[in-house]
């Protein structure tokens, strides 16, 4: 079932194609940052500060994904010992570490000018410290432990016990009450954000989903090579 | 179908999910009040006894309610139940409006009255451009 998973057979692909990745992420963050920066309105309250939701928004969501994405593999690779999920793995969480922090900063640059405090001890920003926490014990849970089949383990049951706070982040704003607004983007419901916005915080998620398939294709290539290093040719 | 390890190590991760959400479940239950980042006007209210402890207090500025004199801010607090009064000394945030969110944060003189420390705005979830805001207001 998992021998599509070659791991020469990717690499012959998934070298080829990172510039093409880098070209399109260019291509798509242009035109994302004029929509959010120039063509977009300002909001009837928050004026210009606004703009700041494009990123924050975008990156929340992206690390968001990320996890719940190293969550499966890692189930998957627990439960039928696949060690390239796990690989995969591993070579997503950077991407998925930088745009955590990336939400954080700028929810507290945000905060700063709206709510007039850059940090709120709230349900919502809590449990977005602690996802970070979990990035952080997960990426360097891979550094700490070398042995092979222990750190495969160790890696997929941070990932797993880590997910539980995914919906946790997400209904946050819902079960209790906090500083942070609720969801204006929804799917189920209408959303409360207006088209004109809307449009640059897709384009510009498009462009970070990108930039973090890019990291995790140049990250992925490497971790292929040291295998290939290492005189194995599988994993 | 599939190995006998197969199935025990699916066993394994579900315990350890269950396990595990339950604990949290339960600590954050019993958590509750902690949890939360305000209390509403109605839950003031209700409280038997005042607590000396700092409290936060969230909800919408009522209209027409902002008394400023040479030394504090007045306002009242409103979550279209019941109303608490606040009282403030200092520089508020800029979102700091009538008919808008607000969390003070302070001590409780009595079930209806706050000696604020600070004051933060709180933005709803509703974002558009001021034209469309406009429009909406003559409806």
């Amino acid at each position: 079932m998992f021998k599509l998973f070659e791991p020469n057979k990717i690499f012959s692909i998934t070298s080829k194609i990172t510039k093409y990745i880098l070209l399109l992420f260019i291509i798509v963050l242009s035109i994302g940052l004029v929509e959010a920066l120039f063509l977009s309105p300002e909001d009837y309250i928050q004026s210009h500060s606004v703009r700041i939701m494009y990123v924050h928004v975008p990156s929340a969501w992206i690390s968001l994904g990320i996890f719940s994405l190293i969550a499966l593999l890692s189930t998957i690779s627990f439960i039928f010992k696949n060690k390239n999920f796990s690989i995969i793995a591993k070579s997503l969480a950077p991407s998925g570490f930088v745009f955590n922090i990336i939400a954080l900063v700028t929810g507290s640059i945000w905060g700063k000018p709206t709510w007039g405090t850059w940090w709120a001890w709230d349900a919502r920003i809590t449990s977005m410290l602690i996802l970070l926490l979990f990035y952080a014990m997960y990426i360097l849970a891979w550094r700490i432990f070398n042995e092979r089949e222990n750190v495969i383990k160790i890696t997929s049951i941070i990932a797993i016990l880590g997910v539980i706070n995914v919906p946790i982040i997400k209904f946050s704003v819902d079960w209790w009450s906090t500083l942070h607004q609720n969801s204006s983007v929804n799917i189920l419901s209408e959303s409360t954000i207006h088209s004109s916005m809307l449009l640059p915080l897709l384009i510009m998620t498009a462009a970070f989903s990108l930039f973090a398939l890019l990291i995790f294709l140049m990250k992925y290539n490497t971790e292929l090579i040291k295998i290939k290093n290492k005189g194995l040719d599988r994993l | 179908m599939y190995g006998k390890k197969v199935k025990l190590r699916i066993l394994f991760i579900s315990l350890l999910l269950v396990s595990v959400i339950l604990s949290i479940f339960l600590i954050l239950k019993s958590l509750e009040e902690d949890v939360v980042y305000f209390f509403s006007p109605t839950e003031i209210k209700s409280l038997t006894e005042i607590n000396k402890k700092k409290i936060r207090i969230g909800g919408m500025v009522k209209e027409n309610s902002i008394v400023i004199d040479s030394e504090n801010i007045n306002f009242i607090i409103t979550d279209f139940k019941n109303e608490i009064n606040i009282s403030y000394s200092g520089s508020v945030p800029n979102l700091f409006e009538e008919g808008k969110g607000v969390v003070a944060e302070g001590f409780l003189k009595d079930n209806s009255f706050l000696i604020a420390e600070k004051i933060l705005a709180k933005h709803d979830e509703n974002y558009m451009p001021p034209e469309v805001a406009e429009s909406l207001k003559d409806k």
